[in-house]
């Protein structure tokens, strides 16, 4: 039918239910669901409440970054300093452990450590009018730079005991303290992005930056402020990471800033900004860790799966296109 | 506009006169045209790839799977040579040229054909890239003795007092300024990220010419690939990890707008010299190596505030010549 005439009205609007059943986020959930019951099949370990919990771990961390990052995505920049600031983050909080301090002194520090990182980037962006790229491919070797100035070859241990509750506890049964977090952020996201003005107004700088400018929105202050929330993020994935592994190597972390980026493009934001959803990265995460958990159950070497994460971040862009190729 | 640009490398050569200034007054001997000769054969491969990077980025794009393109190369030559040692050095070059430029078509074709963002195809080819040296190498290295002699000897070569790869990185490097100046092909680099509309209606291919950066910078690493792998005699999965910042870093120190269609290949070589005398100067000095990494980190930032600085220059010299002859 389309072939007729490129303006081809159609006679009623497509409703609301087929329109949903045609979405990125259900299509998304159809392959994380195949992707489960194929790797109930493939391993006979993968159904059990601890390995599935212990999945989990997999992409927890990694996707409550993903939650802001789809966030300065979608506002048209993006951060690739994210895994150096988990670095520095973990640094500063292992130099402080040194000093018999507090868990939640550790925690606060992680934090600020995030968030000053993050106002770094934002201001290099917002106040000096820098490319995002530029700034934070530099600030991701400046900031992991500090870590190897910091430790070199060498690595913090040593965290009091109640730290180990953020990455190693358990809220009830099989539930994970970070799943719980993931949770939590997850429905927090959503609604900032989804419910507030804030999000109305991340969607109109990533369509039109200057139209957003002209209707009143701070462009510059929501950017700013996108880039400390993505900061803040990495220091809480630092402080989970740490407690889980217990331990601060300045290699810590490395190249997470791919799978990050992946997870926000596989959940169907247009890295060209202005488009995607929240729900559609949470199916994003629970599919990348089903696949990297699937392989690890299979003997897969971590580097080989890079390889399916690789493929699936061009995949899933280039997929769409190709359909559409086809079409034409 | 030109009297601009060209005082940008001025700035930078300055820059660099006044580093090996600082080194000399305490360590004379850094100076010495023996020792400059190693630095700038050690800093050749970086120039070599800052050359295809600086292609790449004229075009509003950027490669990020250089390095892994490099080592993929570099540990299929290196397993070629391994398997069959009689190859001679020819073949090698050439499959290493063509093995590079492969991967770089495919780079090239992502964005050119599907119009996927640049970062977005080189992120993950530069996963796959790495990831398929462990598959082909099942994570094992290719030690020295593994190699032939006449494999790892021909970076080494001495030629007019200088070695084969030092006469390689001359040799890309002019090749690059003929191209840039002087064909039609090197003038699109230009049109297409100054402004792709207008090269349009030039009547040239934006995406073509996107392509042909991607290629190239491809051929270049494949070529480095080889030549990095023969000079340390070892191959293995992370060689030359994270350099494609490193790349990249001296492009922008080298006033590369990352913005396209600004930039010379004068200016690339000089910031990759800058990094490379940089490097080479850090255990002279008794600075701990770990400094290299926040010390590059940080000359992309100043580099890229410069640029942004000088970026607004040009419209003003416009409009102040336009007011002067009105």
């Amino acid at each position: 039918m389309s072939d007729l005439s490129t303006r081809h009205i159609p006679d009623r609007l497509e409703s609301p239910a087929r329109r949903l059943l045609k979405s990125w986020e259900v299509l998304l959930l159809a392959v994380a669901v195949s992707i489960f019951i194929a790797n109930s099949f493939a391993s006979p370990y993968f159904l059990n409440a601890w390995n599935l919990s212990d999945a989990t771990f997999n992409f927890t961390e990694k996707a409550m970054i993903a939650f802001a990052m789809a966030l300065l995505i979608i506002s048209g920049e993006i951060d690739l300093s994210v895994a150096s600031i988990i670095a520095l983050a973990s640094t500063a909080m292992g130099a402080a452990a040194q000093f018999d301090v507090s868990a939640a002194t550790l925690v606060l520090i992680g934090l600020g450590t995030g968030v000053i990182c993050g106002a770094f980037n934002g201001f290099l962006v917002t106040g000096l009018g820098l490319p995002s790229i530029v700034v934070t491919i530099g600030t991701m070797s400046l900031f992991r730079g500090i870590s190897y100035i910091v430790l070199g070859d060498q690595a913090y241990r040593g965290y009091p005991a109640e730290f180990a509750f953020f990455g190693q506890g358990y809220v009830f049964w099989v539930i994970s303290f970070e799943l719980v977090l993931f949770a939590a952020l997850a429905v927090i996201y959503g609604i900032l992005l989804h419910k507030t003005d804030f999000g109305r107004a991340v969607y109109a700088i990533g369509n039109n930056p200057t139209g957003a400018l002209f209707s009143g929105i701070k462009v510059a202050r929501v950017k700013f402020i996108l880039f400390v929330l993505t900061g803040l993020m990495s220091g809480v994935a630092a402080i989970c990471l740490t407690s889980r592994l217990g331990s601060t190597r300045p290699s810590i972390a490395f190249a997470w800033e791919l799978e990050v980026v992946t997870m926000v493009v596989l959940g169907g934001v247009s890295i060209l900004g202005g488009s995607g959803t929240i729900p559609g990265v949470v199916i994003a995460a629970f599919v990348m860790g089903l696949v990297t958990f699937g392989l690890g159950l299979l003997n897969v070497p971590g580097i080989v799966m890079s390889i399916f994460i690789g493929a699936l971040l061009i995949g899933v862009i280039a997929l769409p296109r190709l359909v559409d190729m086809a079409r034409r | 506009m030109m009297h601009a640009l060209k005082s940008r490398e001025a700035i930078l050569l300055g820059a660099i006169l006044v580093l090996l200034a600082m080194i000399a007054w305490r360590f004379p001997s850094f100076v010495s045209p023996g020792n400059l000769s190693n630095v700038f054969n050690d800093t050749a491969p970086l120039i070599i790839l800052a050359l295809g990077q600086t292609l790449v980025i004229l075009t509003r794009c950027i490669d990020l799977s250089v390095a892994a393109n490099l080592a993929l190369t570099g540990m299929v030559v290196a397993m070629l040579n391994t398997a069959m040692p009689g190859l001679p050095i020819a073949v090698i070059l050439v499959i290493s040229l063509a093995l590079g430029a492969f991967m770089g078509a495919i780079n090239g074709l992502l964005v050119w054909k599907l119009a996927i963002p640049p970062i977005v195809v080189t992120l993950g080819t530069m996963t796959i890239f790495r990831g398929l040296i462990f598959v082909i190498s099942d994570g094992s290295w290719v030690n020295a003795h593994e190699m032939s002699d006449a494999f790892t000897g021909f970076p080494r070569l001495q030629f007019l007092g200088l070695p084969m790869l030092s006469w390689i990185a001359i040799c890309c490097a002019l090749l690059c300024l003929v191209m840039v100046s002087r064909t039609p092909l090197g003038r699109a680099f230009y049109a297409v990220g100054g402004n792709p509309n207008a090269a349009v209606y030039a009547g040239i291919d934006v995406g073509r010419t996107q392509f042909a950066a991607f290629v190239l910078s491809g051929t270049l690493a494949g070529l480095t690939g080889y030549l990095w792998v023969a000079r340390y005699s070892v191959a293995y999965v992370d060689i030359a990890g994270g350099f494609e910042l490193e790349v990249v870093a001296a492009c922008v120190i080298g006033g590369i707008s990352i913005a396209g269609g600004a930039g010379t290949i004068v200016g690339a070589i000089l910031g990759a010299l800058f990094l490379g005398i940089v490097k080479n100067a850090l255990p002279v000095v008794n600075i701990s190596p770990f400094w290299q990494l926040a010390i590059s980190g940080s000359a992309i930032i100043i580099a890229v505030a410069f640029n942004a600085q000088t970026r607004r220059k040009p419209g003003r010299i416009i409009l102040r010549r336009a007011e002067a002859t009105s």
